[in-house]
C-alpha cells in the first residue's frame, strides 16, 4: 500500500524524456499491488477495511476535482455519494432474480450516472458562486438531501435504509461476489480504472483550464473562458467518481443508509483530502488510507480517538498545511540530485525527541482517560505494556518530563532540519545549474 | 526502498496483532458493537458497564462451560457502514456472539450482514443478540435465524400501552407527537390505528411529526398541543428532542399527561424534574429498578457500588446475557449452530422481576412481562432515583406476558 | 386563529432572539476576520459547561461573568497560538483547523463531565411565569434571553459603529497593512475579537445551557443552523444577522403552526402501486414536517438570488 502511496505521486510534469515511461511504470506497479495486496494481507478484517480504503480512494480524489483543482470548498460531497449508492441499490433490487439482465460488474455505473446527473443539476445552481457562498450554497444542498432522506421513506428506505444481496444477479464466468475477496477485486479494478480517469482528466487542457479558475478567475475570464462553465463541468465529473463511489460502498456493504450522505460523511472527504494534500494528484490518495485506517483502527487502541484525530488534523493543518503529499514532494528534488542522505540523519534527530513529546501527551491523556471515564476499573491502568497506578504524582511527573523535554528538543532539532533541508535544497539545486 | 520495508512492517504489524489476539487464550468472547463516542457514546456506555458487571459475575463463578467471559467493545459510532467494519473485525478476532443494539438502522443493518455471512461462511457462524432495537421490521418482514431481539418491538409496546391508556377514563383527548422518519411513523401508525379504533373512548387529536433532532425550540408544538385541547400526550421522541419537549411543556405551563416510550433514557429524567412535571411522565419498558423483587435489588445495589452514575437501565441485558449463557451450556457448545437452537423457545425468570418469560421461536422476539411506569417522589422501597433527582420510576401498571403477545409476519428461513 | 397568530409571534421572536444570541460570536468572527468558525458551537458548549461548574460553586450569575471571559481567554490563545500560524494558509486552513478543533473541545468536555446531561438549573430569580397569554405562561428566563440578546445587539452596534476600537477592527480586515502602519497592532486586533467572538459564544452557553440540555453532544447537535443566520443577514452586517435571526425564527415558528399539505389543497391521492407510495411520501408532507429545512432553502436562494445576504455590503 505504501508502494502505490510514494509512487504514485507524479506531481508536476517532470519534463524529462523518461516521464511517459516512469508514468506508465508506476501505473503498472499500482496494478500490482493493487492485485497482490489480498494475497498479502488475508484477513477479513484487512480485506474489508481495504475494500473501504479504495472506495475512499475514489471518493477523495473525486472531492480534490473541486477543492485541489479548481479551488471549490465543498460541504456537501457526501450527497453524490450516498445518492449513488441508494440508486445503485435499488437498482440491484429491481435486476433481482434468474433473469437478471446484468451482472454485477456493471451497477457501479448506476451511482456514477446518478452521481452525474444529481451533480448537474446541483452544480447548476451552486456553480454560479464561488468561494464562501458555494460552500454555504453545497452546505444548504446537503441539509436539503439529508433531510428529504428521512421524510421520503420509501424512497430512501427510511431508518433501516436499503438492503439487497449482491449475489443474485447474473453471474459472469461463474463469480457470484459472495466472498468479499471477490468483492475486493470489483471494487480495486473500478478504483483503479477511476484513478487512471481522474489522473488523465487533470492532464487534459481542461484539468489546465481548472487549475487556472482556482489560482486566478478573473484572469482566465479575460482570456475567454467562462469560470462558470468550467466550475459547473468540474462540479458534474466530481459527481460522476463520487457517485461510482457510492455504488461501490453499496455493493461492497449491501445496505445503504441515510448516514451514507450526512454531514460526517461530507467532513470526513475534507478530512481525507485535506490531510492527504491538496495541491498533489496523490495527496487525497495517501489522505483515504490513512483516515479510514484511523476511522476503523484508533477506536480500540484508545478510548479518546476523537482527541488523537483532532490534535492529527490540526497539528497537519498547522505545521504541514501542503499535507503529507506534500512533505514527500518536497523531498523529491533532494531525492534527484542525490541529496537526500543529508537530510535524512536530520529527520531522525528530530524524530526522536517528536515521538517522545507525543508519548508525553498521550500518557497524560490516557491517564486523564482512565481517571475520568474508566473510574470503576480503579486508578491502576497499563500504558504501552507497563503498569502504573495512574494518582500517582511521579506518573505525572514522568509524563510532563516526557512532554517538556521531547518538545524542547523537537524544537531545536525541527530547526535544525529546517536548516538541513534549506542547504540541501541549495546543493541540489546549484548541482543541477552546474551540470 | 528502506521505507517501503519499514512502512511495510508497520502495516503488517498491525494487521497482524488482530490475528494474534485471537489465538491468545480461550474464552468465549463477546462483541459489543455499540456507540462510545459521539451522540449515542451515553446509552453506548451504560450498556457496556452493564456487560462488564454481568461478565464479571459470571466469572467469578467459574465462568461459561469453565471459560472467561470476555466483553470486547467495538465503537461503531452510531453508523451502520462502520458497524459491519467492527462486526467484521470482531469476527476476525473470534468473536461469534455480537451484542448490539442502539439504533434500528445499525441492528437491520448487523442483521443482514450476519445472515449474509452465516450462509456464505459456514462452519463460522456468528449470532446478533440485539438489546435494544425495536423497529418490528427486524422481527417480522426482515426476520432472520441468527437475529434475536430482547426488547419489546413498536407492536408490542404500543399495544401495551394503548390498552393501559384505554383503560383510563380520565383520557379523552390524546395528541401524538413522533420524529419525523421511520420509527415515529410506525409508532404513530399503530398507535393511531389503535386508539381511533371503533368503540374507543379516545380521540386522537392530533398527529405530529418532529424533524428528526433539527429542533431547538419547541414551544410551537406546545402551542399547537394547547390549541387542541388534549389531555394527554403520546411521544415516541427519545434523546434531546424528548428532552426538550418537555421542558418547553414545563415552561409554558402545559398540564398534560406524558406517555413515552423513552423517557428513561440518559438525561430525560433530569430533564422531567427540572419541568417540575410530577407523575406526570410515564413510560413502557420491561421493567425499573423500583420494582419490590429483592435478588434483582440487591444486583442493583452492587452494581451501583462499582458504577454509581445510573441504576440499570437495560434489565434486558441480563435477560439476554443469561439466555445466551444458559444455551451454551446446555448445548455444551459455544459454536452459535449449537446453542441457537436451544435458545430458540427458552423459557427463562427475569432478572427485574423474577417472573417467566419466553424467546418465541417463529420470529425470535423475547417475550416478557412489561411494566408501564412514572417519575415522580419515591416511596417505602423504591430505593433508586434517578440522575440524582430524587425522583424515580414506580410502577403504574403492571402488563402480563401473555397479554404481550403479538402477531408476526416472520417467514423464518433456517439453515 | 388570533390567538395561534399572536403566540406563533411571540415564540417566533423569542427563538429569532435565542438565535442571535447564539450567532452573535459567530457573525462578530466572520464578519471581522472572515473566519467560518466551525468551532463556535464549541465555545458554546464549553460556556455553557463552565457556566454549569460555576453555579455549582457560587450560583448562576458569577458564572454569566466568569465563563464568558475564560472562554474568551481559551479563545484568545486559540487564536494566538494556533490560527494565527494558519492564516496565512488562506481561510480553508483556518476553517479545517477549527473544525480539527471541535474535536478536541468535544472530547475534553466529555472526559470532564461525562456522557450524560448535567443538571443545570435556571437560577431561582428567574425562575416563575412572568406573563400569561391564552392560558400559556412564559418563563421569566425567556424574557431575560430575548433582554440579553439585544442588549448584546445594541452594545455591538454601539462598538462597531461609534467607537475608534470598532473603526479600527473594520479597517483591519479591509487593509490590514495600512492600519499597521498607523501604528495600530493588527495580529492583536484579531486576537482581541477572535475572544470576544469566543466569549459571546459562552453567553450564549451560559444562558441556553439551562434553557435547552447541556450535554456533551450539544455543539453537534446545534448543528450549521447559525452559518445560515450568518450567510442570510449578509457577511460584514451585524443588524443583517439580527434581522436575519428574527426572520428564521418567525419562518420557523409559522410553519410549525401549519398543517398545510399537497393532499390539503389538490386532494388526496388514489389508486395504488408501488409508484404512488413514493409520491404520497411528498403529497402528504406537511409544511411543519418541513419546519427545520426551511432555513437552508432561504440560504439557498438567497445565495443564488442575492449573494450578498439580506443586508451585507459586498458579496460573500
Amino acid at each position: 500500500m505504501s508502494k502505490t502511496t510514494q509512487n504514485g505521486a507524479p506531481g508536476r510534469p517532470s519534463g524529462q524524456g523518461s516521464g511517459l515511461v516512469a508514468t506508465a511504470a508506476i501505473w503498472i506497479a499500482v496494478a500490482v499491488v493493487l492485485a497482490v495486496l489480498p494475497q498479502v494481507f488475508s484477513s477479513g478484517l484487512a480485506i474489508s477495511t481495504m475494500c473501504l480504503m479504495e472506495i475512499m480512494i475514489i471518493f477523495a480524489l473525486s472531492y480534490n476535482m473541486l477543492l485541489g483543482q479548481t479551488g471549490l470548498l465543498s460541504f456537501g460531497h457526501a450527497v453524490f455519494f450516498g445518492l449513488g449508492g441508494y440508486l445503485t441499490a435499488h437498482a440491484m433490487n429491481a435486476a433481482r432474480g434468474e433473469h437478471a439482465p446484468l451482472p454485477l460488474e456493471v451497477f457501479p455505473l448506476v451511482g456514477g450516472a446518478t452521481g452525474l446527473v444529481f451533480g448537474i443539476l446541483f452544480g447548476a445552481v451552486a456553480t454560479r458562486r464561488s468561494g464562501t457562498a458555494f460552500a454555504m450554497i453545497t452546505l444548504g444542498i446537503a441539509e436539503l438531501v439529508s433531510s428529504s432522506a428521512l421524510i421520503l421513506r420509501h424512497a430512501f428506505g427510511g431508518e433501516e435504509g436499503v438492503a439487497f444481496d449482491r449475489t443474485r444477479v447474473l453471474h459472469l464466468f461463474g463469480i457470484s461476489f459472495g466472498p468479499q475477496e471477490q468483492v475486493y477485486y470489483l471494487i480495486a479494478g473500478w478504483c483503479f480504472l477511476s484513478m487512471g480517469g481522474m489522473y488523465a482528466i487533470t492532464r487534459t487542457p481542461f484539468g489546465r483550464i481548472c487549475n487556472a479558475v482556482r489560482d486566478n478567475p478573473d484572469r482566465t475570464g479575460f482570456i475567454g473562458y467562462n469560470t462558470t462553465t468550467v466550475r459547473f463541468l468540474a462540479f458534474s465529473m466530481a459527481g460522476l467518481f463520487a457517485g461510482i463511489a457510492g455504488g461501490l460502498a453499496a455493493l461492497n456493504f449491501e445496505i445503504v443508509t441515510s448516514s451514507a450522505m450526512g454531514a460526517a460523511q461530507s467532513g470526513t472527504v475534507v478530512l481525507m483530502t485535506f490531510i492527504g494534500g491538496v495541491g498533489n494528484f496523490a495527496g487525497p490518495i495517501i489522505g483515504a488510507i490513512l483516515v479510514t485506517y484511523l476511522q476503523v483502527m484508533l477506536s480500540d487502541i484508545t478510548g479518546a480517538w476523537q482527541l488523537y484525530f483532532g490534535l492529527l488534523f490540526m497539528g497537519m493543518v498547522m505545521f504541514a498545511p501542503t499535507g503529507i503529499a506534500g512533505l514527500l514532494a518536497m523531498q523529491m528534488p533532494l531525492v534527484r540530485a542525490g541529496q537526500f542522505h543529508r537530510v535524512l540523519p536530520w529527520y531522525v534527530l528530530a524524530l526522536v525527541p517528536g515521538l517522545i513529546a507525543i508519548t508525553g501527551v498521550s500518557m497524560m491523556v490516557e491517564m486523564c482517560f482512565h481517571l475520568t471515564v474508566n473510574t470503576a476499573d480503579g486508578p491502576q491502568m497499563s500504558f504501552a505494556h507497563v503498569a502504573f497506578d495512574a494518582n500517582s504524582p511521579l506518573a505525572w511527573a514522568v509524563a510532563a518530563v516526557l512532554l517538556a523535554g521531547g518538545f524542547w528538543l523537537f524544537r531545536r532539532a525541527g530547526r535544525k532540519a529546517l536548516d538541513a533541508y534549506g542547504s540541501a535544497l541549495e546543493k541540489a539545486r546549484s548541482g543541477r545549474a552546474g551540470r | 526502498m528502506r521505507k517501503l520495508f519499514v512502512s511495510t512492517a508497520i502495516a503488517l504489524s498491525v494487521f497482524g496483532a488482530t490475528a494474534f489476539h485471537a489465538a491468545a487464550e480461550d474464552t468465549l468472547k463477546i462483541g459489543y458493537v455499540d456507540p462510545l463516542s459521539g451522540g449515542g457514546a451515553a446509552a453506548g456506555q451504560i450498556g457496556l458497564n452493564q456487560l462488564k458487571y454481568i461478565a464479571e459475575e459470571v466469572n467469578a463463578n467459574g465462568g461459561v462451560l469453565g471459560k472467561q467471559v470476555e466483553i470486547i467493545p467495538y465503537d461503531n459510532k452510531l453508523d451502520p457502514q462502520v458497524s459491519l467494519v467492527q462486526v467484521q473485525k470482531a469476527i476476525d478476532q473470534g468473536v461469534r456472539i455480537i451484542v448490539q443494539g442502539n439504533g434500528s438502522s445499525v441492528a437491520s443493518a448487523v442483521e443482514s450482514f450476519v445472515t449474509k455471512f452465516n450462509s456464505r461462511n459456514p462452519g463460522k457462524e456468528v449470532v446478533h443478540i440485539n438489546h435494544a432495537a425495536i423497529d418490528p421490521s427486524l422481527t417480522n418482514d426482515n426476520c432472520s435465524y441468527w437475529h434475536f431481539a430482547f426488547d419489546a418491538n413498536v407492536n408490542i409496546k404500543v399495544e401495551a400501552m394503548t390498552n393501559f391508556m384505554k383503560a383510563n377514563d380520565a383520557i379523552k383527548k390524546v395528541y401524538l407527537i413522533s420524529q419525523d422518519y421511520s420509527f415515529g411513523h410506525s409508532v404513530a401508525d399503530a398507535a393511531a390505528k389503535k386508539l381511533g379504533a371503533e368503540g374507543s373512548s379516545i380521540e386522537v387529536v392530533g398527529n405530529e411529526f418532529v424533524p428528526l433532532q433539527k429542533v431547538t425550540d419547541f414551544s410551537p408544538y406546545i402551542a399547537k398541543i394547547k390549541a387542541s385541547g388534549a389531555d394527554s400526550v403520546m411521544t415516541a421522541n427519545w434523546g434531546n428532542d424528548l428532552q426538550l419537549l418537555i421542558k418547553a411543556a414545563g415552561d409554558a405551563g402545559m398540564d398534560v399527561n406524558w406517555y413515552t416510550f423513552y423517557a428513561g433514557l440518559a438525561g430525560t429524567p433530569t430533564a422531567i424534574k427540572q419541568a417540575s412535571l410530577e407523575d406526570k411522565v410515564f413510560q413502557i419498558t420491561e421493567g425499573v429498578n423500583n420494582i419490590d423483587y429483592k435478588p434483582m435489588q440487591d444486583k442493583v445495589k452492587e452494581y451501583m457500588a462499582k458504577y454509581p452514575d445510573a441504576p440499570i437501565y437495560y434489565p434486558r441485558l441480563f435477560n439476554a446475557m443469561g439466555m445466551v449463557f444458559k444455551a451454551v451450556e446446555e448445548a455444551g457448545s459455544d459454536d452459535p449452530v449449537k446453542f441457537v437452537p436451544k435458545l430458540e423457545g427458552m423459557h427463562y425468570a427475569d432478572f427485574i422481576d423474577g417472573k417467566e418469560g419466553f424467546m418465541r421461536a417463529d420470529d425470535h422476539q423475547y417475550f416478557q412481562t412489561m411494566y408501564i411506569s412514572g417519575l415522580g417522589p419515591l416511596g417505602a422501597n423504591q430505593p433508586f432515583d434517578e440522575e440524582g433527582t430524587g425522583w424515580g420510576w414506580k410502577v403504574a401498571a403492571t402488563v402480563p406476558v401473555d397479554d404481550t403477545i403479538v402477531s408476526t409476519t416472520c417467514q423464518m428461513e433456517r439453515p | 386563529m388570533l390567538e395561534i397568530g399572536l403566540i406563533s409571534t411571540l415564540n417566533g421572536v423569542l427563538f429569532g432572539m435565542l438565535l442571535f444570541l447564539m450567532a452573535s460570536g459567530l457573525t462578530v468572527i466572520f464578519s471581522m476576520m472572515g473566519v467560518l468558525n466551525f468551532a463556535h458551537a464549541s465555545f458554546y458548549m464549553l460556556g455553557a459547561f463552565f457556566g454549569f461548574e460555576i453555579s455549582r460553586h457560587v450560583g448562576f450569575w458569577p458564572g454569566l461573568v466568569i465563563a464568558p471571559v475564560l472562554v474568551g481567554g481559551i479563545g484568545m490563545l486559540v487564536e494566538r497560538y494556533g490560527l494565527r500560524t494558519v492564516h496565512k494558509h488562506g481561510h480553508v486552513a483556518e476553517l479545517l483547523f477549527t473544525f480539527g478543533l471541535t474535536f478536541i473541545i468535544e472530547e475534553l468536555v466529555q472526559m470532564v463531565w461525562g456522557k450524560l446531561a448535567v443538571d443545570y438549573r435556571v437560577p431561582q430569580l428567574l425562575d416563575f411565569p412572568a406573563f400569561t397569554i391564552f392560558s400559556t405562561e412564559y418563563p421569566a428566563f425567556k424574557l431575560f434571553e430575548l433582554f440579553i440578546s439585544i442588549a448584546i445587539f445594541l452594545a455591538l452596534l454601539l462598538v462597531i459603529k461609534r467607537t475608534r476600537v470598532g473603526l479600527v477592527v473594520q479597517a483591519s480586515l479591509s487593509h490590514p497593512e495600512m492600519v499597521g502602519m498607523l501604528g495600530h497592532n493588527v495580529d492583536r486586533v484579531f486576537m482581541l475579537v477572535f475572544g470576544v467572538g469566543a466569549g459571546l459564544a459562552a453567553v450564549a452557553g451560559v444562558i441556553a445551557g439551562p434553557a435547552l440540555v447541556t450535554q456533551s453532544n450539544m455543539a453537534q447537535s446545534l448543528g450549521p443552523i447559525l452559518f445560515v443566520v450568518v450567510v442570510v443577514g449578509g457577511l460584514g452586517s451585524l443588524s443583517g444577522a439580527f434581522v436575519a435571526s428574527l426572520l428564521i425564527g418567525l419562518l420557523q415558528t409559522f410553519a410549525v403552526a401549519s398543517d398545510a399539505s399537497l393532499a390539503d389543497v389538490f386532494g388526496e391521492l388514489t389508486g395504488n402501486g408501488p409508484l404512488i407510495a413514493y409520491v404520497s411520501d411528498i403529497w402528504n408532507v406537511t409544511v411543519a414536517q418541513l419546519s427545520a429545512v426551511m432555513p437552508y432553502l432561504l440560504l439557498v436562494l438567497i445565495l443564488i438570488f442575492r449573494p450578498r445576504g439580506l443586508m451585507g455590503t459586498r458579496e460573500t
